[in-house]
């Protein structure tokens, strides 16, 4: 399994990582041994299993729908790149 | 003082031979004497020193617990408020943690005292902890090797002697492989029975907090402050409170302790696995029966892992996004330029990776061959233990392939280092609980892994065993240079 140059840029942007031009061909090819790894699993037959999505098959539990959380947005908001009037700021958006 | 059990700490307090100031105090004059085994990220002593003051007055008053006064080194992943918590990462370098872990909560409750936050592989990714924004951490047994990953500095630290003990996490390993590489004990419990709260998410589904101690006897009194149900993580398992020490002095007459060839194979250093045969025999001295199993879909462990840890790595990191906290870049164009920036800026090389897998596995045309495919590989792993708990009480090997590596050996090959892993992860993909415990010596005198595998919510049976091979030898009491 090896991997183009367009599709680690490609698979960058849907990561919203930018990968400069000096860690592109490093980055290539340690992704396709990492993939060529994971591809020895295809070799074994997996019909009929069920996927396991979850370490113990429990049922989540439910809870009432009751507020259970105090207002600490001040708190959490202390720890923010940039925040004003109780709003996080980021760059303009809309034209 | 400092190369004593919990349980010796614990009465030493009780008796007055030592206040918890003046035990705080000592373990952070050897935590700064150590500073160049880099396993510290925070310390402060202040902070510590008000904990101990007010577990002094718990004591005097009469109202301490088994572990009230003794300081605990918690990785650096854990949210402890009025802490950083910068997961050995840039991208949380200056964060402050703003509320408790729950595993925090209990060891406050129990009347324990923060040491500090150690240093570790970022994001929990990693087997050397060298990906930490904050450099390496020492092996305490040669400092040219590394500790393990991706809870190095805990287990530095308790095996430097610089902690009396600590928290680690484990989502494919990061308890028992640095554990078994610097000769201390570490214990994953079965997933769910730590609350995951307040704990830096890498892949959800595998994560597990867990404590690191000199001893089975320490993990057990560590386990019984660290367990316990916690409605604001939706995995935490509702089970009766139980005494994780109840089993440490049952007998091992009967116990089948099942092992498999696999385990021995190719791979393995000759010095490692033959520490491991004489553990074994050890063990069957003791009164155990040993039993050879099969977990024939085990060699596929690695490949299923690195599809879903990264896969959920990839999701969990996506908040990390420069808005709500964290390290933003400085300049940026526009708000994607700003979330690409500061995501190349704030994660280092291994967690970069591991995002780009998670995201291609799960993009469109490639979840069915490979997320939904190592799914259910993952289920042919789990009914592999399930079938091998049929005919054994506990499944014994080694924890990892070979000793402590130098640092740089794997540090520019993703995939050599991903092998000393191997033994360790299927566990996780399991769910199932299981142990490290040093059993040996292997290349240059280097400390050598003892890996005790369970089935679901054998803990206590677990910590037993190990307690019992401790009671009949000495691996658990070697410690490196300055740490005796």
């Amino acid at each position: 399994m090896r991997l183009s140059p367009e599709e680690v840029q490609q698979i960058a942007m849907l990561a919203r990582l930018e990968i400069g031009d000096a860690e592109a061909p490093a980055l290539q090819s340690q992704l396709s041994d990492i993939l060529s790894m994971i591809g020895e699993m295809q070799k074994v037959n997996t019909d009929g299993i069920e996927p396991m999505a979850h370490a113990r098959d429990v049922t989540l539990r439910l809870r009432a729908d009751e507020v259970s959380e105090p207002d600490r947005r001040d708190a959490y908001q202390s720890v923010a790149p940039r925040v004003e009037s109780g709003l996080y700021l980021v760059p303009k958006v809309i034209e | 003082m400092h190369d004593r059990s919990l349980k010796q700490l614990s009465a030493a307090l009780a008796r007055r031979e030592i206040s918890s100031v003046e035990l705080t105090r000592l373990f952070l004059a050897r935590c700064e004497k150590a500073r160049a085994l880099n396993a510290f990220v925070s310390l402060d002593p202040e902070r510590s020193l008000a904990q101990a003051r007010a577990a002094d007055a718990r004591i005097a008053a009469g109202t301490g617990g088994p572990l009230t006064g003794i300081p605990i080194a918690h990785k650096d992943i854990f949210l402890a408020r009025g802490w950083r918590a910068t997961c050995g990462s840039r991208m949380l370098a200056d964060f402050v943690a703003p509320y408790d872990a729950h595993v925090i909560e209990r060891f406050d409750a129990a009347g324990c005292v923060v040491l500090g936050k150690t240093n570790m592989d970022e994001f929990a990714m990693g087997s050397s902890n060298e990906n930490s924004h904050f450099g390496p951490v020492k092996n305490p047994w040669d400092g040219a090797r590394v500790p393990g990953g991706s809870s190095g500095g805990s287990a530095a630290a308790v095996a430097a002697r610089i902690a009396p003990a600590a928290t680690g996490t484990d989502t494919g390993g990061s308890i028992r492989q640095p554990a078994a590489l610097t000769g201390i004990c570490g214990l994953k419990p079965t997933y769910g029975v730590v609350s995951r709260y307040g704990m830096v998410a890498y892949a959800s589904s595998l994560d597990q907090g867990g404590p690191m101690a000199k001893s089975a006897e320490d993990l057990a009194l560590l386990t019984n402050v660290m367990a316990g149900h916690d409605a604001r993580d939706s995995t935490s398992l509702e089970r009766p409170a139980e005494d994780y020490a109840r089993e440490l002095e049952r007998p091992l007459s009967g116990l089948r302790i099942g092992v498999c060839r696999e385990h021995f194979g190719a791979g393995l250093a000759g010095e490692v696995g033959a520490a491991v045969e004489a553990a074994i025999a050890g063990l069957e001295r003791l009164g155990a029966r040993r039993v050879e199993i099969e977990l024939p879909n085990n060699r596929l462990s690695l490949p299923a892992y690195y599809v879903i840890a990264p896969a959920e790595a990839s999701s969990n990191l996506s908040r990390y996004d420069g808005v709500r906290y964290g390290y933003r870049a400085k300049e940026y164009a526009d708000l994607l330029d700003m979330y690409r920036k500061t995501r190349a800026q704030g994660f280092g090389a291994e967690v970069k990776r591991r995002i780009l897998i998670g995201t291609y596995v799960l993009s469109h045309g490639y979840y069915d061959a490979y997320y939904l495919k190592a799914q259910k590989v993952r289920r042919l792993i789990a009914r592999d233990y399930a079938e091998a708990f049929r005919a054994c009480d506990v499944i014994a090997g080694p924890t990892t392939p070979g000793v402590a590596f130098a640092i740089g050996a794997k540090a520019s090959d993703p995939v050599q280092m991903y092998l000393s892993d191997i033994y360790t992860v299927p566990v996780n993909l399991a769910g199932l609980p299981a142990l490290s415990i040093p059993c040996g010596a292997g290349e240059a005198g280097l400390p050598v892994g003892l890996h005790l595998v369970g089935d679901y919510f054998s803990e206590a049976r677990l910590l037993g065993i190990a307690h019992r091979y401790q009671q009949a030898s000495d691996w658990h009491l070697r410690a490196p240079e300055g740490g005796r």
